[in-house]
C-alpha cells in the first residue's frame, strides 16, 4: 500500500529522519511511537504526501509520491483517510456535512450515500450531534467526527495522528475499537501515539506491529512493551 | 467545458457553494463597486456614442453644405448672383444651389441684431446655399472658375471650422473609450484584490478541502462563481440606474446643442446591456487568475 524506501527528511536545521524504510502491507495494523518531537507526525505526513522526503522514495499505491501533481495528490488523499492531531473542520457547517465533505468534493451524489452516512454517524456515536457545529463538540467527539470523515470514502489506508491525544481513557478505548473494526474490514491502519497503554490494549484485539522512532531511525519494537 | 460543468458554474451546486463560508461585508463591497463601475460605464458609453454620432453628423452634413457669398456693389449684385447660380447649375456634383431671400438673410442676422434690423437698406452680401451631391464637386476647380467669372464670389465649404469640431468630437469619443477600458481594468483590479482577500481569509477552509481530497478546480470554482455572480448582479444594478439617468436627460434639441444629445438612440439602448455580462467575464477571468495563482502557492 505505502512504502518508504531509505527515506530521509530534514527541516533545514538537521536530519529528523534518516534512512527510514517501511512497508505498510494491505490489511496490516501499525502503531508508530517515539518521544515527542521524534518525527512521528513528519513520518505520517511523508506517508500521505503532505511532505516530500529530502532523500529516498515514498511510494503509495505503486506510484512515486514525488512525481504527483496537485490533482493526482488530491486523488491520493481520497484513497488515504487521515485523522489529524488537531482535527480541522469547516466550522460553519454542521458535523454531518463535515463528515460528508469528502463525498461532496469528489462529486458523489449525496442522496445515494444518505444511508451510509447515517450508519457511519451511528457507528462513531455522533447521531445525536449530527447537526451541531464543530466548535460545539468535545475533544472526543471531534476525534470521532474526524475518523468518520476519514473513512467515508472507504479508503484503503487510514492514518491517524495521536487520535487519543486529548480524550479520556474510556474515549480512547472507543476510538481504538473503531480502528480495530476498520482493520478487521481489511483496511490498512497506521496510528501514531505515545500512549503505550493504548498499544497494549490493542495488542489483545489485533495483530499490531509497533514501529518506534529513535535516533532518527525507525525500529520494529519488540514484544516487551 | 462540458454542458454539465457550465450548468453547474452558472446555476451552482448549492452544496458546493456552502463549502466556503458566506462573507457579508466584503460581498456587499464587491457588489457596490461593480454597481458603481457599471453606472460609470453607461455614461462613458453614452458619451462615446453621442460624440461618435456628432462627429459623423458634422463630418457628413457639413461636408455636403457650402455657402457662396457674393460681395459686390449693389448694382452688380443681382447680375453676379445670376452668373454664379448659372455656374453652379453647370458644375457636376452640385445637387442644389439657391439664393437666400432677403427675409432669410435677415433671419440669419436676427440673433445678433434683433428683428427690427432694416436689412434691405444695408449693403449685405448675397448668400447662396450650395448642397453637394454624392459624389461631391471639386471645391478647388469651382473656386477657380468663380474667380474668373464672378470676381465677388467667395466659396466657403466650412472646412475651416468643420475640421476642428470633428476632431474635437472624435477625441471625445476616444476619451470615452479609454474611460471604458479603464473602468474594465479597475474592475479587474478590484475583483482580484477582493478575491485574494477572500482566498486569504479562507485559508483554513482551503486547507481542509485539500485535506479531504478536493481538486484545486473544485475549490477555485466556489470562489469564481461567487465573484462572477457578484460582479454580474452589481453591474446589472449599476447599468439599470445609469440607463435611467441617461433616459431622464433632456431630449436632443437645437437649443441645447451638443449636451442634450448625450444618450442612446434606437438600437443604441441595447448596447449598455452588454456591460453586466462583460463585467462578469472580467470578474471570472480575474478570480480564476487569482485563485489559480494562490492555490498553486499552497502546499
Amino acid at each position: 500500500m505505502i512504502e518508504l524506501e531509505n527515506v530521509g527528511y530534514n527541516y533545514g536545521g538537521g536530519e529528523l529522519l534518516d534512512a527510514v524504510s517501511v512497508q505498510l502491507a494491505p490489511g496490516s495494523f501499525h502503531f508508530l511511537t517515539g518521544p515527542s518531537g521524534a518525527g512521528k507526525t513528519t513520518l505520517l505526513k511523508l506517508c500521505y504526501g503532505a511532505l516530500t522526503p529530502t532523500s529516498g522514495r515514498v511510494r503509495a499505491f505503486n506510484m512515486d509520491v514525488h512525481g504527483l501533481d496537485r490533482d493526482q495528490m488530491a486523488y491520493l488523499r481520497r484513497r488515504v483517510g487521515v485523522v489529524h492531531q488537531d482535527c480541522r473542520f469547516l466550522d460553519h457547517l454542521p458535523v454531518i456535512e463535515n463528515i460528508a465533505l469528502p463525498l461532496l468534493v469528489s462529486g458523489r451524489e449525496l442522496g445515494h450515500e444518505e444511508a451510509n452516512l447515517h450508519e457511519l454517524l451511528n457507528w462513531v456515536g455522533l447521531s445525536e450531534r449530527a447537526h451541531a457545529l464543530p466548535p460545539e463538540l468535545s475533544g472526543g467527539e471531534r476525534q470521532r467526527a474526524a475518523l468518520a470523515r476519514s473513512v467515508i470514502l472507504s479508503p484503503d489506508v487510514i492514518i491517524a495522528d495521536e487520535p487519543t491525544g486529548n480524550v479520556d481513557w474510556e474515549m480512547s478505548q472507543r476510538l481504538l475499537q473503531l480502528l480495530v473494526e476498520l482493520n478487521r474490514m481489511g483496511k490498512t491502519i497506521l496510528v501514531a501515539t505515545h500512549d503505550l497503554s493504548l498499544i497494549r490494549a490493542a495488542k489483545n484485539q489485533v495483530q499490531a506491529r509497533v514501529l518506534r522512532i529513535s535516533n532518527r531511525q525507525l525500529q520494529l519494537a519488540g514484544a516487551d512493551l | 467545458m462540458t454542458d454539465s460543468k457550465l450548468h453547474k458554474l452558472i446555476l451552482g451546486d448549492t452544496q458546493a457553494n456552502r463549502v466556503v463560508p458566506p462573507t457579508g461585508f466584503t460581498a456587499q463591497l464587491t457588489l457596490f463597486v461593480a454597481g458603481a463601475m457599471g453606472f460609470l460605464a453607461v455614461f462613458a458609453l453614452a458619451l462615446s456614442m453621442a460624440s461618435g454620432r456628432l462627429a459623423d453628423r458634422w463630418a457628413s452634413e457639413l461636408a455636403r453644405a457650402a455657402t457662396l457669398r457674393i460681395n459686390a456693389p449693389a448694382e452688380q449684385r443681382v447680375a453676379q448672383t445670376e452668373a454664379a447660380l448659372e455656374i453652379l447649375r453647370q458644375t457636376p456634383g452640385v445637387a442644389t444651389a439657391r439664393a437666400l431671400s432677403g427675409e432669410e438673410q435677415a433671419a440669419l442676422l436676427a440673433p445678433w441684431f434683433g428683428s427690427s434690423l432694416p436689412a434691405g437698406s444695408l449693403p449685405l452680401p448675397q448668400l447662396i446655399e450650395v448642397t453637394a451631391d454624392d459624389p461631391g464637386y471639386d471645391p478647388a476647380g469651382l473656386r477657380l472658375r468663380l474667380q474668373a467669372e464672378v470676381p465677388g464670389a467667395v466659396l466657403d465649404d466650412h472646412t475651416r471650422w468643420r475640421e476642428p469640431l470633428v476632431d474635437a468630437a472624435r477625441s471625445l469619443r476616444r476619451l470615452a473609450w479609454v474611460s471604458i477600458l479603464l473602468i474594465g481594468g479597475a474592475t479587474a483590479a478590484m475583483i482580484t484584490l477582493a478575491a485574494n482577500a477572500a482566498l486569504a481569509a479562507n485559508a483554513q477552509v482551503i486547507e481542509v478541502l485539500r485535506l479531504v481530497g478536493a481538486l484545486d478546480s473544485y475549490i477555485a470554482q466556489a470562489f469564481i462563481r461567487r465573484f462572477t455572480l457578484r460582479a454580474l448582479t452589481g453591474a446589472a444594478a449599476g447599468v439599470v440606474l445609469g440607463m435611467i439617468g441617461v433616459w431622464l436627460m433632456p431630449e436632443a434639441s437645437d437649443e441645447g446643442g451638443f449636451l442634450t444629445g448625450l444618450g442612446f438612440q434606437g438600437w443604441g439602448w441595447l448596447v449598455p446591456l452588454l456591460i453586466p455580462p462583460l463585467g462578469a467575464l472580467v470578474a471570472f477571468a480575474a478570480t480564476t487568475r487569482a485563485a489559480t495563482k494562490r492555490l498553486g502557492e499552497l502546499s
